[in-house]
């Protein structure tokens, strides 16, 4: 690249912009949909209906989604990033009153073509919003504590409504992934500590507001054994299924466990279990690297940007990613309670295969307009 | 661009530290999935096939019951039944109305499969009916269209061709109750069998065989996914028993005329039993399917107790058939055959009168002669003399008095009194009057068929003392010489028992013996014995003075046992037979003639079978 595209950078055309799509990014994101292929091939017992056919083109309208968002301007992305915020919790609230009850949660509306769900829009939305209110605000702007009262009640709304629905999983999502955007935008850390020792003290509180499903699987978590038909079932097949996949694996097509439907909900939360059974250590490890890759990916890209909207979309971007993924592993394994998160580009479900393709559209955005300077409220008019 | 600077140097600090800590709980995922594939692997290996490994027992076929000649008495049979499997039924009322038109299901079955169909999974079959006939079963493959979820299984179930002939050799089998359960797994199957009397209890463990299994891998509801592993059982063991089957069947048919009989027929040199019969009988195929509570009540309440096996577990006053054991006995003692009584038709004893059962008497009559025709004065005489002990002394050589450790469960000991046994178990001295009674068998002796059967031989064989079994190793070839050697010695003199022979060949082809009427003529095949008549009840003396009623005046349930026992060939014994006719009336009126014909079908020559093993052996 000359130095006079650079220069130029604030005008690229739509081919200028077509080839600088960052197609290792696209081939990793083919990667994973790829393995998610062949494991929703496998839980349909070598099938592809009823779900890797579809999850195909899910995928397939997906990607253009995502080259469509990273060919946009992405000052568009930052002048309508509270218009898009509104909207998402607009439709949350909606949820309330019109949403259908689904898997015990109120989480979705439904809509002509397919199912709506408000929160994972919301995710994207809850990114760009807080990556505009910091982008105009200096390093001592954001010191001062007036300056986080509007970026707290930007996080707090969706994060209550959601848990209202009840999905505690999402609202761990957002608050976390808000967290690491306060973060970066240079909150003090003493003021972490002292939002996180009030948390603690105010766990007993949060406890008795729990929904008995959630405390359900809290007190599975803490025990599994003691509850191995009921509550604890769930996580005991999927260690039994992951244990018994051993370092090479069982094989494609071959997992016991899964295939009997001992493990429950193979397709979607559970996938990364079956995958593990099939293709042992050798595979699990594979696919958790895969992830580092797209996250170390999502830090270089952060780092190149010369805009502080870009750096903070591309690190918001990948930190959803990656909390989707580590939660998602960590909960099969047994690590954290089950909280319902599915594994990224993996699981079965066309909404929150959206939701990660749309931030890796924005991710790439970053990218291709890494060299674009942007103003404080991303009109044409630099001041 | 101070500021800005600034951010950007923070930003990049602080995206390092995230993207670090995102790295390091990556690797904690890693570390995680180590563990659990590599360190826990074995554990969860082991779990897994758990989860998805059933072991499933495979019932091995129960051995089959041949006779000695290797004809069939107990075998199994396939059982068509028909299943019903209700998640490809659809509508499992339906299913079944429809059914109904085609074979008759019972309005009882249908409700026990509507319960079980709730009850189970819906992919279990469940049986409708079994026991279906060949053309049930036609009507059911033809309709096979309109009736989804239907289907025919084939089991096995046991059947006894002869039905009621063998059916207490035989016993029976049924489910398994809760008693018997032993651990064995193969009892807790669903349809097991258990032998349940006779030969079928007796060897139940050979004849079952060792359960077979399947592993079959089942998914998280349990259906079948697939078989992995199959090792087929042990089938039971083939059981040969020393059975004749066409004499047992002549036998059976026989006395079927009578109300209660029963009947052994033994080889003297080896005891093994050739026949035994007890009368009434009952079918045991009827409890392969489980009897219904009003046909059991009506076997366990009938008074003749056709489930009881008479020929061993009966226990009847053998009467004069006794006298073979007191004539041992005094023959035993020394004395001597020519010593003579004189018989008016009662002796007196105190102030008693025993009678003879001739009341005109036998006038002077020596050993002989009073056993062939039975004088009950000569034997009072001889009790005198011997004393009940050394009578019971040589009865108990003879066998009497004890179980004789028949291969089948129901074995009686019946009793051969002594002076010490009444002291026992009755608490009172002995009477002499009572020896009297026991020599002519009545009284407190009691003996069973099968008791009396081993007598004779023990008396005819050169004294062995045979015991009875009803199994053997081998099919009868036809050319094996049984030799009782290999049995103890009886320790009787050969001089007491050839005297003893020579009186019981007497009683049959003597013209003036009780059995004479009854003799074989046909050249060798003669036979020996002794006629029996026990008396039900004592005869009052007003009775007497009124005149003793003939016995068909009586009562049935009046009047005598009728008994006797035998052996022929009257030279060279081979069979020995005891019969008992439950008030039957004199023992050379009915049980003679019954014996003759037992004997005569024993001896016939060279039975079809024995031609054909013969045959083959060349």
């Amino acid at each position: 690249m000359s130095m006079r595209d650079r220069q130029h950078s604030n005008a690229m055309t739509l081919s200028q912009r077509f080839w600088q799509l960052n197609w290792i990014l696209i081939l990793l994101i083919c990667a994973l949909a790829s393995i998610g292929f062949a494991m929703l091939y496998s839980a349909g017992n070598g099938s592809y209906t009823p779900w890797a056919e579809r999850q195909m083109v899910r995928f397939a309208i997906g990607m253009g989604l995502m080259l469509a968002i990273a060919l946009t301007d992405i000052r568009l992305w930052l002048r309508y990033a509270y218009l898009f915020y509104a909207i998402a919790l607009i439709l949350l609230i909606a949820v309330e009153f019109a949403g259908t009850v689904g898997m015990g949660a109120q989480r979705w509306i439904g809509l002509k073509f397919f199912h709506l769900q408000p929160s994972e829009i919301m995710k994207v939305a809850l990114v760009l919003s807080l990556a505009r209110y910091f982008h105009r605000l200096s390093l001592e702007d954001v010191t001062r504590l007036t300056q986080l009262l509007f970026p707290i009640l930007l996080v707090a709304a969706p994060t209550v409504l959601v848990l209202r629905q009840p999905d505690l999983g999402t609202a761990l999502l957002l608050l976390i992934g808000s967290t690491a955007m306060f973060f970066l935008a240079g909150v003090r850390i003493w003021k972490f500590i002292l939002i996180g020792l009030i948390g603690l003290a105010s766990i007993p509180l949060g406890w008795a507001m729990l929904h008995t499903y959630q405390k359900n699987r809290v007190m599975t978590f803490l025990s599994p054994e003691s509850d191995p038909l009921g509550a604890g079932y769930h996580i005991l097949q999927s260690k039994i299924a992951l244990g018994s996949g051993g370092v090479f694996g069982n094989g494609f097509l071959q997992g016991t466990q899964s295939h009997l439907r001992f493990l429950p909900e193979m397709q979607t939360d559970f996938i990364f279990t079956m995958y593990a059974e099939e293709f042992g250590l050798i595979g699990g490890l594979f696919l958790i690297a895969l992830y580092a890759t797209i996250v170390i990916y999502g830090f270089a890209i952060a780092m190149r940007s010369r805009s502080h909207f870009g750096r903070l979309v591309a690190m918001g971007v990948v930190t959803t990613f990656f909390l989707y993924a580590f939660m998602n592993i960590a909960m099969v394994m047994g690590l954290i309670p089950v909280v319902g998160v599915p594994l990224p580009l993996i699981s079965y479900g066309g909404t929150a295969m959206m939701t990660v393709l749309i931030g890796f559209g924005l991710l790439m955005n970053v990218y291709i307009h890494r060299d674009m300077w942007i103003s404080r409220y991303g009109n044409d008019h630099s001041s | 661009m101070q500021p800005e600077k600034l951010r950007v140097k923070s930003f990049g600090r602080r995206a390092t530290i995230l993207v670090s800590s995102k790295l390091a709980l990556l690797g904690v995922l890693c570390g995680r999935l180590y563990y659990l594939q590599v360190f826990e692997s074995q554990r969860y290996q082991m779990l897994a096939d758990d989860n998805r490994i059933n072991l499933r027992l495979l019932a091995p076929p129960r051995g089959h019951i041949l006779d000695r000649y290797g004809i069939p008495l107990a075998v199994n049979i396939q059982n068509y039944r028909v299943v019903i499997v209700p998640e490809q039924a659809l509508d499992v009322r339906e299913t079944l109305g429809r059914l109904n038109t085609v074979i008759e299901v019972h309005e009882y079955d249908h409700r026990r499969v509507l319960r079980e169909a709730r009850r189970r999974r819906a992919f279990v079959p469940i049986t409708v009916r079994g026991n279906l006939s060949w053309q049930e079963v036609s009507r059911i493959e033809v309709n096979a269209p309109d009736l989804p979820g239907i289907s025919i299984d084939v089991g096995q179930s046991r059947h006894y061709p002869d039905g009621k002939v063998a059916a207490h050799a035989m016993g029976y089998v049924a489910a398994v109750s809760e008693k018997d359960l032993t651990g064995d797994p193969l009892l807790e199957l669903p349809g097991f069998r258990i032998g349940k009397n006779g030969v079928e209890r007796q060897y139940d463990l050979a004849l079952r065989g060792t359960a077979g299994n399947s592993q079959v891998e089942v998914n998280a509801i349990g259906r079948v996914i697939r078989e992995l592993e199959r090792s087929e059982g042990r089938p039971g063991k083939r059981i040969i028993l020393t059975m004749d089957q066409k004499l047992q069947r002549f036998i059976t048919e026989r006395v079927s005329e009578y109300r209660r009989a029963a009947a052994v027929v033994l080889d003297v040199r080896n005891g093994e039993i050739l026949a035994m019969v007890s009368a009434p009988s009952f079918d045991p195929n009827a409890f392969n399917e489980g009897l219904d509570p009003k046909a059991w009540k009506e076997l366990v309440e009938n008074p003749d107790t056709p489930l009881n096996n008479k020929a061993i577990s009966g226990q009847y006053a053998p009467g004069s058939t006794y006298k073979l054991a007191v004539m041992m006995a005094a023959a035993e003692a020394g004395l001597s055959p020519d010593h003579r009584v004189f018989c008016s038709g009662f002796t007196e004893l105190g102030d008693q009168r025993f009678h003879c059962w001739n009341k005109h008497g036998h006038g002077l009559i020596n050993m002989v002669h009073a056993m062939r025709e039975s004088c009950d004065v000569y034997f009072y005489d001889l009790a005198l003399k011997l004393g009940v002990d050394r009578i019971a002394t040589t009865a108990q050589k003879l066998g009497l008095g004890s179980k004789l450790d028949l291969d089948i469960p129901g074995e009686r000991s019946g009793v051969i009194p002594t002076k010490a046994w009444k002291r026992e178990h009755l608490g009172k001295p002995w009477l002499k009057g009572e020896t009297l009674i026991a020599a002519i068998g009545q009284g407190y002796v009691l003996t069973t068929p099968l008791q009396l059967a081993i007598m004779t031989a023990r008396a005819v064989n050169g004294g062995y003392a045979v015991l009875p079994r009803l199994t053997r190793e081998t099919i009868d070839a036809g050319d094996e010489t049984p030799t009782a050697s290999s049995f103890p010695h009886t320790g009787l003199s050969k001089r007491a028992r050839e005297l003893v022979m020579h009186a019981l060949d007497e009683v049959v082809n003597h013209p003036r013996g009780t059995a004479y009427s009854s003799r074989i003529q046909e050249p060798g095949r003669a036979f020996g014995g002794k006629t029996g008549t026990a008396q039900v009840r004592r005869i009052t003396m007003a009775e007497r003075e009124s005149g003793v009623k003939k016995n068909l005046e009586k009562p049935w349930r009046e009047r005598d046992h009728s008994l006797f026992i035998g052996y022929a060939p009257v030279d060279d014994p081979i069979y020995a037979v005891s019969v008992i006719i439950e008030h039957g009336g004199g023992g050379s009126k009915t049980a003679a003639p019954i014996a003759r014909d037992i004997l005569r079908e024993a001896q016939r020559p060279q039975l079809p079978q024995q031609l054909a093993n013969a045959e083959r052996k060349k």
